[in-house]
């Protein structure tokens, strides 16, 4: 991640333009806009009621049925220490492959779907904000907006390698 | 699909793996009829079986060019070969030699399995004395190496020996060997072995002689003149003899097991044992697709439970047949899984041979239930725990011999292992006439590592219990078999992450017994689904034994314990769910709520209070931990009716945690608003 001040204008539509481009879903929680690597995402869903786990931390939502597969869901606004979020049926899931695992992020809305250079993510400066440094992957300019990446690996604590190499082989196994 | 084209590519590798599975089923086979002939039967049903099994390793073996498998295999056969024809006596050493070849065959298969390379002289002490028993007998053994066996066997075959020593007159006619070779491979199955001993030095050698002598096995099914016809036209210019050394096996059925490779005995199985190989992972997609549909079953019921009777009264019919007819798709299902626990049992009596040798103690292990089923995935998880409890009674349990017969034990100790079926679980039992569990000693070492709190006294069954504790070990000298303190609990973490408990007994003195509890399948429970607040929890119906309501009197506080409820002269620990879970709103109070009385092995029996009983289901059991964690009294979730999913209790750890909280609500024992224990709170 190199500190680059050149702004990346890159919407949707030229998407797959360069090998170096990486989309991000971008989705907002409050007024914050946030974006995660597309590869891992494995579907956008509405909020629906969750069972919730005995004595789970605050950011763990309860767990849900996803055809037959019980996914937990984590409120990244909880997480990421900012309050806890109260749900509605406008609530979004971003259902994602973290390593091994299926989860589900509950957000505030889903919003765009942005391609960056890598060469434009720059590093998160120190914002005072309560957010940890590990959950977060750099800031991308897009237009006006400022996009925080969201570090998968980090909020999950696996190394970045584990997570490509799982997106992949889930990808592998889709295409088959 | 990939694997398809893979199979198609790869036939070979497809057949070398069928092949190595059978070998596994063929050497288990073989270590139970060993055991059987130890221990005395020594009919010839049991001899021919013994035979059979390596007779078709070797079989295959050839066939996939494992040569050292061959070799070894084929002196092994030889011997058995003897031993039943009566040529051997099968005495102590002979059937000890069986024994210790069968657990070298095992290692040579596994070595050849995963093409590893097997040390230059392993098993030649082995193979040795099995040679030196055939030659005492007056039976040379034939050199298998060199020969190749691709046994396609069919029914009345006949071995001949053929012993063939062309004349130089022989080739100086034009003859060629090897056509006569190739003409007697057509005749049946044959192997070669070529004696080149009177080849001179390169000097003296005369191009146009003949130097080297054959010796054929042929298995045939043809007449010994058929053979004879092979070599018509070399008769005057050779020595041949032709001599039967095996003749035609009478019924079928031995001839279709007897034959070699994965094809033939495939044929063989679907015509003697009516039985056909599934992949598990075929059988696995079907369980996963049985559970499925017994979720949407559910989901119909419950619909069908809102419709008046008398408006839809074929719809009701019908979701009442389905119900009937998933629950019976579903055991049907479950029962293909269903394996009996033989095959980890036939592994022991290794084990114990083995590391008995090791320690220098005289061990003999005695079996029984092994034809108990229980499903597959429980088998495969099975293997670890057994064998470590079987180590550990052999190491920490049995003493040395002399030790015994000082206490006024027969020198040779004894291990139990047995398995039943009780209450739709599996109870596997361990038990050792050893020295029993040194109570002063764990405690004193528990002391030591401040895992007993000074001054705390515990019972004989608490004490017991520390062994399991992580991190304890007593033996005084760490040996490489056991006693790195990486023991039984890591054994009782095996056997709770199956759904399992153990549980031990011990006299000083005079043994211990570990009691394992498994459960049947992993896959589908019967529960009962309850409430407490707005959340619903599945409570598996084998661990229940009452439900009641119980009045205020019954109801007594225990300071530092919470309430116990006494239950016809007994009392009972009570588990609040709603404050083990902090869960707002539930009911709480007993009296008002319902108590579920369960039963665990480890914890007892244990009253819990919850809101409401919703009903009894049968429910598909899910992972937790797939996507998620492991949560403290949790063992499962599935997915209800209404497709929501509800999480299954363990309620054997519901005490445990509850007891654990109890210590950080001291001051308040009655209040049941109490916060939850801030231990319970998972770190994130």
């Amino acid at each position: 991640m190199q500190p680059d001040n050149k702004p990346a204008a890159n919407f949707g539509q030229d998407a797959a333009v360069s090998e170096n481009v990486q989309q991000f879903i971008t989705f907002t929680l409050g007024e914050e806009e946030y974006g995660i690597d597309i590869m891992v995402v494995r579907e956008i869903k509405g909020w629906t009621e969750t069972t919730m786990i005995p004595n789970a931390p605050a950011h763990v939502r309860g767990v849900i049925n996803l055809r037959g597969v019980i996914v937990p869901i984590f409120d990244l606004r909880a997480r990421f220490g900012t309050g806890v979020t109260v749900p509605t049926n406008m609530h979004v899931v971003i259902i994602v492959a973290a390593g091994t695992r299926t989860v589900g992020l509950l957000v505030d809305t889903v919003s765009d779907i942005i391609s960056v250079d890598p060469k434009q993510i720059r590093d998160v400066p120190d914002m005072g904000v309560p957010i940890e440094d590990q959950f977060l992957e750099g800031l991308v300019a897009i237009q006006e907006r400022m996009v925080t990446l969201v570090s998968l690996s980090g909020l999950f604590g696996m190394s970045a390698e584990s997570v490509k190499r799982a997106a992949a082989s889930a990808d592998a196994a889709v295409a088959a | 699909m990939s694997v398809t084209s893979e199979q198609e590519t790869y036939p070979v590798a497809q057949f070398r793996k069928t092949y190595f599975e059978e070998c596994a089923e063929l050497l288990d086979a073989l270590q139970s009829n060993l055991e059987l002939l130890s221990s005395g039967q020594e009919d010839e049903e049991t001899l021919h079986a013994i035979f059979r099994s390596v007779h078709s390793i070797k079989g295959g073996a050839g066939a996939f060019g494992c040569t050292d498998l061959v070799a070894f295999s084929h002196t092994f056969e030889s011997l058995l070969d003897a031993l039943r024809d009566n040529k051997i006596a099968a005495t102590q050493e002979i059937k000890q030699l069986l024994l210790r070849a069968s657990d070298a065959l095992a290692d040579i298969v596994n070595a050849a399995r995963l093409e590893q390379q097997l040390p230059p002289n392993f098993a030649a002490d082995i193979s040795i004395a099995m040679r030196d028993a055939l030659q005492s007998a007056g039976q040379a053994v034939e050199a298998a190496v060199g020969s190749v066996a691709t046994e396609t066997k069919s029914l009345g075959e006949q071995k001949y020996r053929i012993r063939f020593r062309p004349h130089t007159e022989m080739l100086k006619k034009a003859n060629e060997p090897l056509l006569l070779i190739r003409q007697l491979r057509k005749l049946g199955t044959l192997s070669t072995e070529v004696d080149s001993s009177g080849l001179p030095a390169l000097d003296q050698l005369d191009p146009e002689a003949a130097y080297f002598n054959w010796t054929f096995t042929l298995e045939t099914a043809v007449q010994r003149s058929a053979i004879q016809d092979v070599f018509e036209f070399v008769e005057d210019d050779c020595d041949l003899e032709i001599e039967l050394i095996e003749a035609a096996a009478g019924p079928a059925e031995t001839v279709a097991s007897e034959a070699g490779g994965p094809l033939a005995s495939a044929v063989a199985a679907v015509s003697v044992a009516q039985s056909i190989r599934v992949d598990v992972d075929k059988v696995d997609r079907l369980v996963n697709l049985v559970g499925e549909l017994v979720i949407s079953q559910a989901m119909l019921t419950e619909q069908g439970l809102g419709l008046p009777a008398d408006k839809y009264p074929q719809l009701i019919q019908g979701i009442e047949a389905l119900a009937q007819s998933a629950r019976e798709l579903q055991e049907s299902v479950m029962a293909i899984r269903a394996q009996p626990v033989k095959s980890v049992f036939a592994r022991m009596p290794r084990i114990v041979r083995e590391l008995a040798a090791t320690l220098g103690k005289e061990v003999r292990i005695v079996t029984s239930g092994e034809m108990t089923e229980i499903d597959k995935t429980v088998i495969e998880q099975l293997n670890d725990p057994l064998t470590h409890m079987i180590r550990n009674a052999l190491d920490h349990g049995i003493e040395p011999p002399a030790e015994r017969a000082a206490a006024g034990k027969p020198r040779q100790g004894t291990i139990h292992l047995s398995a039943a079926q009780r209450s739709g679980r599996i109870v596997i039992e361990v038990s050792d006439d050893g020295r029993g569990i040194n109570r002063e000693k764990i405690l004193a070492k528990a002391r030591a590592r401040d895992l007993v709190p000074a001054g705390a006294s515990l019972t004989d069954e608490e004490i017991d219990n520390l062994i399991f504790l992580p991190a304890f070990s007593t033996a005084d000298v760490i040996s490489n078999i056991s006693g790195r303190g990486v023991g039984m609990d890591v054994v009782k973490r095996n056997v709770q992450a199956l759904g399992g408990r153990i549980s031990v007994r011990s006299r000083f003195g005079q043994g211990s017994s570990f009691t394992l509890s498994l459960p049947l399948t992993l896959a589908v429970v019967d529960g009962m689904v309850v409430s407490v607040g707005r959340e619903t929890f599945i409570i598996p119906l084998v661990a229940i034994v009452e439900n009641l309501r119980p009045q205020t009197a019954d109801i007594h506080p225990v300071v530092g314990r919470g309430h116990v409820l006494a239950l016809r002269g007994e009392y009972l620990p009570l588990v609040y769910l709603h404050r083990v879970f902090s869960i707002g709103d539930a009911i709480g109070d007993p009296c008002r709520g319902i108590v579920i009385i369960v039963q665990s092995e480890s914890a007892g029996r244990v009253g819990i209070v919850v809101d409401e009983l919703l009903g009894q289901q049968q429910v598909v059991v899910k992972s937790l931990e797939a996507n998620y964690e492991p949560v403290e009294g949790i063992s499962g979730a599935t997915i209800l009716g209404n497709g929501r999913v509800a999480l299954i209790l363990d309620v054997a750890r519901l005490h445990e945690i509850d007891v654990r909280g109890a210590a950080g609500r001291l001051p308040t024992p009655d209040s049941s608003k109490a916060e939850p224990p801030k231990d319970l709170i998972h770190a994130a």
